[in-house]
């Protein structure tokens, strides 16, 4: 059965170039990057060059790259080491409903410490309102953290106007950017952006890796605590393979590319829109498509049929597409991201899936789903 | 071998040996297999852990032992309201419900049907010890699993042949120590797994404490049908007729015969209790019984027939005459020789040779034409 896969935002294909590059370092490089010979500087020169291209591609400097595991770990240490190091300066944290489980777990952690979160609601679009975010500002105010991209709807939140606001405010700034790292382009100056979260499974680089941007200044204790790697602000022999695969992965990234991405993905949303409405297919899209620049994600709500029922499906034709996220025993929990966009309406939340595109999918595979994704909805609603 | 290479077949998978080896099976015979885990019940409990957890992890390593996809479909919600619901009902009447009866009817062969419809099943299949007979004339017939030990038609006497139509029972033509040995063979991780007990969404949970969840227990006085008082008992629905167990009762030096539950009576609130396990309060000639399904169309019997009849699973069944009412939505049955502890809310179901006709529910129990004192 052939293989089709659009759920690039849960992770991606390794690219070919990565896979060569991490199994020629796997093989040549295996050096310890903290030693002091000549096979460990070989692995240390990897890990800079890794991270000089890295940080290049965010305007950062080199040293204000940390390498984590990734973007869960980057942002558990971006919230929990801010609230540790800031605590005497404030209590008072704010995010948004639709943050992904690795920002709203480590903040009800917070909130059970004796930390204020507020959480601020989101429109339709499923994008906050920047007054919403001014009033909530206060002095005690230590720490914004909001994600760049959501993951389930593709909404871009306003960075740049968050980050004006935050320039001359004591709070630090924090982007969960795992969704929008290789696909927007990202200036951590320009938007003033104190920390970053990104992971390399998201743009076709390797599992585990990922890095936390932290601006200089930005200082907190270490989350993992043992040896001196990353300048005391993460313990752990560096993943030279996997570094130096992500920085692989982001060389392959260029502004064409992106550009290029964009407008082939915003197609794949309107040949799906064109098929449904062809075949009378009653749905509505979660989120925007227009003026958006955030495109691999693409929700809609399939009014009438569980969203279970169309993955199991997809699945049984080859497809891979997801919906809300599995709890226990393999059933589909309802999205918080779609309840917040669209109060407690539970049929839209249990109703809708998301389609995500990868660097790797077709206009033929697009096709070849939504004739699969018709046919199903057609069975399943006894229409022919 | 006929090519079932395009015949899906949807299986219910519970992460028990016996739906492990169905699917097991179905896939040997070339059909389109696919797998789907029902989770019914959310039993988590204070320390996170749910064994519907356990057991979709079992499903997930049978099938990729056997290599079929599978999926997890929630029918909590159906459970509660079409299941659960009519069980503590029955319970608040004073009555014994068999709630796995309604649980086939309603979710296994009613929610989970239409679900694996869905996923364009030709047919589901299910680790139940039943066969099927399609007739000349398409009809399907419900017949007894070969295995005496094993056979569950009992709990499938609900089911239409139109839901039939739809439906496999691999297992049905197969003793019950075959499936283990099939399954040991195939090298499914269920092999071993021992059976489970009792009613599905209490497990192996300690009935009293369970139901006390859920309806207030009023206890009361334990007495003989003569008005001696013999105790308390803990809520009447804690108890069921004919049960010697749980009654904290002994002899009393004369007559050291055991004491049984002989009665019940919800509006005063009494348990009755009396010595013996042939206890004459036991004994019923006939019943009484509504909620009457017939798997395929009886007319041709007549009014009155004779068949078989069963009134609790595990039991053999005894020679009855059946009386249907001129209402159509209640029946007689009278037995051929008194039956003991025929309990209210209990399905009887009717059987002509291996044949299971369809049941009814039992409202009451007569002897010598008074009903005995069993609500």
């Amino acid at each position: 059965m052939t293989e089709i896969y659009l759920d690039n935002a849960a992770t991606t294909p390794m690219d070919k170039n990565v896979l060569d590059d991490m199994y020629d370092k796997m093989q040549n490089v295996y050096g310890n990057a903290s030693t002091l010979y000549s096979i460990g500087r070989k692995a240390h020169t990897v890990l800079e060059d890794s991270r000089d291209i890295i940080a290049n591609s965010i305007n950062a400097k080199p040293d204000e790259i940390i390498f984590t595991s990734g973007g869960s770990e980057s942002d558990n240490t971006a919230i929990l080491q801010t609230a540790e190091a800031r605590k005497n300066l404030g209590n008072h944290i704010i995010t948004t409903a639709i943050e992904h489980e690795a920002v709203l777990k480590p903040l009800a952690y917070l909130e059970e410490q004796g930390f204020k979160v507020t959480y601020l609601p989101v429109d339709e679009t499923g994008v906050i309102s920047l007054d919403d975010f001014k009033d909530a500002l206060d002095d005690d105010t230590i720490l914004v953290t909001i994600m760049t991209a959501n993951n389930e709807v593709g909404s871009h939140m306003p960075i740049h106007e968050i980050g004006e606001i935050l320039k001359d405010h004591q709070a630090w700034f924090h982007t969960d950017a795992v969704q929008a790292y290789g696909l927007l382009d990202i200036d951590v100056n320009e938007d003033h952006i104190d920390l970053l979260s990104t992971s390399a499974h998201k743009i076709n680089g390797p599992k585990m890796t990922g890095f936390l941007y932290r601006r200089t200044g930005v200082d907190f204790p270490s989350f993992v605590k043992g040896g001196d790697q990353e300048k005391k602000r993460r313990a752990g022999t560096e993943n030279i393979p996997a570094i130096s695969g992500f920085a692989t992965a982001v060389s392959q990234i260029t502004p064409e590319l992106k550009h290029e991405l964009h407008d082939r993905y915003y197609g794949f949303k309107h040949q799906i829109i064109n098929a449904l409405n062809d075949n009378d297919i009653d749905f509505v899209v979660n989120g925007t498509v227009e003026d958006n620049p955030v495109q691999h994600v693409f929700n809609i709500w399939i009014k009438g049929i569980a969203s279970d029922i169309i993955l199991a499906n997809l699945d049984l034709e080859g497809i891979a597409i997801s919906a809300g996220s599995a709890c226990t025993a393999g059933n589909i929990e309802p999205s918080h991201v779609l309840m917040a966009m669209f109060g407690n309406d539970t049929n839209r939340s249990s109703q809708s899936i998301r389609i995500s595109f990868g660097k790797f999918t077709t206009d033929s595979e697009i096709d070849a789903f939504t004739t699969a994704l018709v046919k199903v909805i057609k069975r399943i609603k006894k229409v022919d | 071998m006929a090519d079932n290479s395009n015949t899906r077949v949807v299986v219910g998978m519970s992460g028990g040996v016996d739906s492990s080896v169905t699917a097991y099976l179905l896939k040997q015979q070339g059909y389109d297999v696919v797998g789907v885990f029902m989770k019914n019940w959310d039993d988590t409990d204070e320390n996170g852990v749910c064994t519907a957890t356990e057991d979709y992890k079992d499903v997930a390593k049978v099938a990729s032992e056997i290599g079929i996809p599978y999926y997890s479909v929630n029918f909590e919600k159906e459970y509660w309201d079409r299941v659960f619901t009519y069980f503590l009902n029955e319970y608040k009447k004073g009555r014994t419900p068999d709630p796995d009866v309604i649980c086939n009817k309603e979710i296994k062969f009613r929610a989970f049907l239409d679900y694996a419809l869905d996923l364009g099943a030709d047919y589901i299949a299910t680790g139940h010890y039943a066969r099927l007979q399609r007739d000349a004339d398409g009809h399907n017939h419900l017949l007894r699993g070969s295995d005496d030990n094993k056979d569950q038609t009992y709990f499938l006497s609900q089911l239409s042949a139109e839901q039939l139509d739809r439906v496999m029972f691999p297992l049905g033509d197969m003793p019950k120590p075959k499936v283990r040995e099939i399954a040991k063979e195939a090298g499914l991780a269920t092999a071993e797994k021992k059976d489970s007990m009792g009613i599905c969404f209490i497990g192996e949970k300690n009935f009293k404490s369970f139901l006390s969840n859920y309806l207030p227990a009023t206890p009361g006085k334990m007495m003989t049908f003569d008005g001696e008082v013999k105790g308390n008992h803990d809520g009447l629905m804690y108890y069921t007729i004919g049960q010697r167990k749980g009654l904290g009762i002994g002899g009393d030096g004369k007559d050291n015969r055991p004491w049984f539950v002989v009665g019940k009576d919800l509006s005063k609130n009494i348990l009755y209790v009396g010595k013996g396990y042939e206890n004459k309060h036991l004994y019923a000639d006939y019943l009484e019984a509504s909620d009457i399904f017939w798997i395929n169309d009886i007319a041709d019997r007549g009014n009155d027939f004779r068949c078989t009849a069963q009134f609790r699973y595990r039991q053999k069944d005894v020679g009855v005459t059946v009386h249907l009412n001129d209402d159509g939505k209640s029946l007689r049955v009278d037995f051929d020789d008194p039956a003991r502890a025929v309990t209210p809310g209990q399905a009887v179901v009717f059987y002509d040779g291996d044949e299971c006709l369809g049941s009814a529910i039992i409202d009451a129990a007569y002897q010598d034409d008074k009903e005995l004192q069993y609500i």
